[in-house]
């Protein structure tokens, strides 16, 4: 599961490509428009290798982070088979996050100078994570349709330029398959249930509506600088583009089981074809990733807490002779 | 100490502002590249790398990383720093071989030349 690559609509306009090698770039743009993948050792420009690193290290945060509030419920989830079915899937989080980080490697970003970014609160995750699951029926939206957002962002960027990042996300979307169809089982049986059941998951998708809403990010101000980001096929798609196929996809579901979406303007307009919704609070958005939202302080403490009990066995295996060489590919 | 809705968090009393010294160099070892067989028989394929401090742990997150889903009959780890590869800016050491036709099946056209001789005999 996942998040976006946000980039900061308020990042000051300046040429991108300003002391590029105009032969070497057009060399690069040339072999990207034939749709050709770029590996970790050719030559790239600056703010590609940039974007790149913090769109991966982002997206692999947000899979470590991901696994504590599904984690919650591990230890209470209803059945075995549930509880074995969590757990799978959080090991597949955390599988995750071990392959983005090995993908963002390659363009040479250590794993521990990206953990130490997360643990300081300097690097950023998915936002949603931010958010508790108070209910098991949290678990159960996030599973379904924080997923399903995961994927309409995954299956877009697998398509990108850059070959390590597609060959991982190409492994994560096929291991995702079973996250959406398990999430949407769990969410299907709550939702056809007792009374009790129903309410809480009404409930559940009442609170994780405006995260939901927010994960694609704000709307991409189409500057110069996301055009060129489009061009070098970093960035596959607008933030509004896949909120619309999400929109698309899944309010009719939603609708579908009888439970009702909490925003009064949602509504497909069948002139545009796009839905209208009210518009999210972006405020809150940026109060959140900026470290002031219910369970930022928690995650990174818990993550903190992990790095530190296990350095001493990290530490004990460590051998003199080991050299680090950055990955091949 | 956190109280959490994880009732694990709890367990473990953590402190909110626990600051740790940051990760050093090598904290998450070096990188052994993983070759995964999903049945006998299969040639064994390049599909991603593990952090490990030897080879016997390398097989061993290599197993859970890379063999947790599907079948696999077999994984063979390498240390990133023992492969030699070539260079993608030295491509152009490939460039004749589409041109090599002698060396296909495919450049030698047996039949037309068989037909030739019979029609040429009939007439």
């Amino acid at each position: 599961m996942y998040g976006n690559a946000y980039i900061d609509p308020n990042e000051k306009p300046k040429s991108i490509i300003d002391g590029e090698d105009p032969i070497k770039l057009a060399e690069f743009e040339a072999r990207i428009a034939r749709g050709e993948k770029i590996e970790p050792k050719d030559w790239m420009p600056r703010e590609y290798r940039k974007q790149l690193i913090r769109m991966i290290e982002q997206h692999a945060h947000s899979e470590i982070i991901g696994a504590l509030p599904e984690g919650t419920w591990i230890t209470r989830a209803p059945g075995f088979k549930r509880k074995l079915a969590l757990m799978a899937k959080v090991q597949d989080e955390v599988g995750h996050a071990q392959l983005l980080y090995s993908a963002a490697e390659t363009l040479g970003k250590s794993r521990e100078a990206m953990i130490n970014d997360l643990i300081t609160g300097k690097s950023k995750y998915s936002n949603v994570f931010n958010y508790p699951a108070f209910t098991w029926a949290d678990a159960c939206i996030i599973a379904w349709l924080i997923d399903a957002g995961a994927i309409i962002n995954q299956v877009a960027n697998a398509k990108g330029s850059y070959g390590p990042y597609c060959r991982a996300l190409d492994r994560i979307c096929t291991e995702e398959s079973f996250h959406l169809k398990y999430g949407h089982d769990n969410v299907v049986t709550l939702a056809t249930g007792t009374a009790t059941q129903r309410k809480m998951v009404q409930e559940a998708l009442n609170r994780w509506w405006p995260p939901i809403m927010h994960f694609f990010g704000p709307s991409d101000k189409i500057s110069n600088h996301t055009e060129i980001l489009m061009r070098w096929k970093v960035k596959m798609a607008t933030n509004d583009d896949m909120r619309q196929q999400f929109l698309n996809m899944y309010v009719p579901k939603i609708w579908d089981l009888g439970l009702t979406v909490p925003d009064t303007l949602l509504k497909k307009n069948d002139e545009t074809n796009k839905w209208e919704y009210t518009e999210p609070d972006w405020d809150e958005f940026k109060r959140v990733i900026n470290g002031d939202g219910p369970c930022n302080a928690e995650r990174l403490a818990v993550r903190r807490n992990a790095e530190e009990r296990g350095r001493w066995v990290r530490e004990a295996l460590n051998t003199s002779q080991s050299k680090y060489i950055v990955p091949l590919a | 100490m956190i109280k959490s809705l994880d009732p694990r968090v709890t367990r473990d009393q953590i402190e909110l502002n626990n600051q740790i010294a940051p990760l050093q160099e090598l904290d998450q070892w070096e990188t052994y590249e993983v070759f995964h067989q999903k049945k006998r028989g299969d040639q064994h394929m390049h599909v991603g790398i593990v952090h490990a401090p030897n080879p016997e742990m390398a097989l061993l997150f290599g197993k859970e990383q890379y063999g947790r889903r599907g079948i696999t009959a077999n994984i063979w780890v390498v240390k990133t720093a023992n492969v030699f590869a070539s260079e993608y800016e030295d491509q152009d050491i490939f460039e004749t071989v589409p041109e090599k036709q002698y060396r296909e099946a495919g450049g030698y056209k047996v039949m037309e030349k068989i037909n030739k001789y019979k029609k040429e005999k009939k007439a």
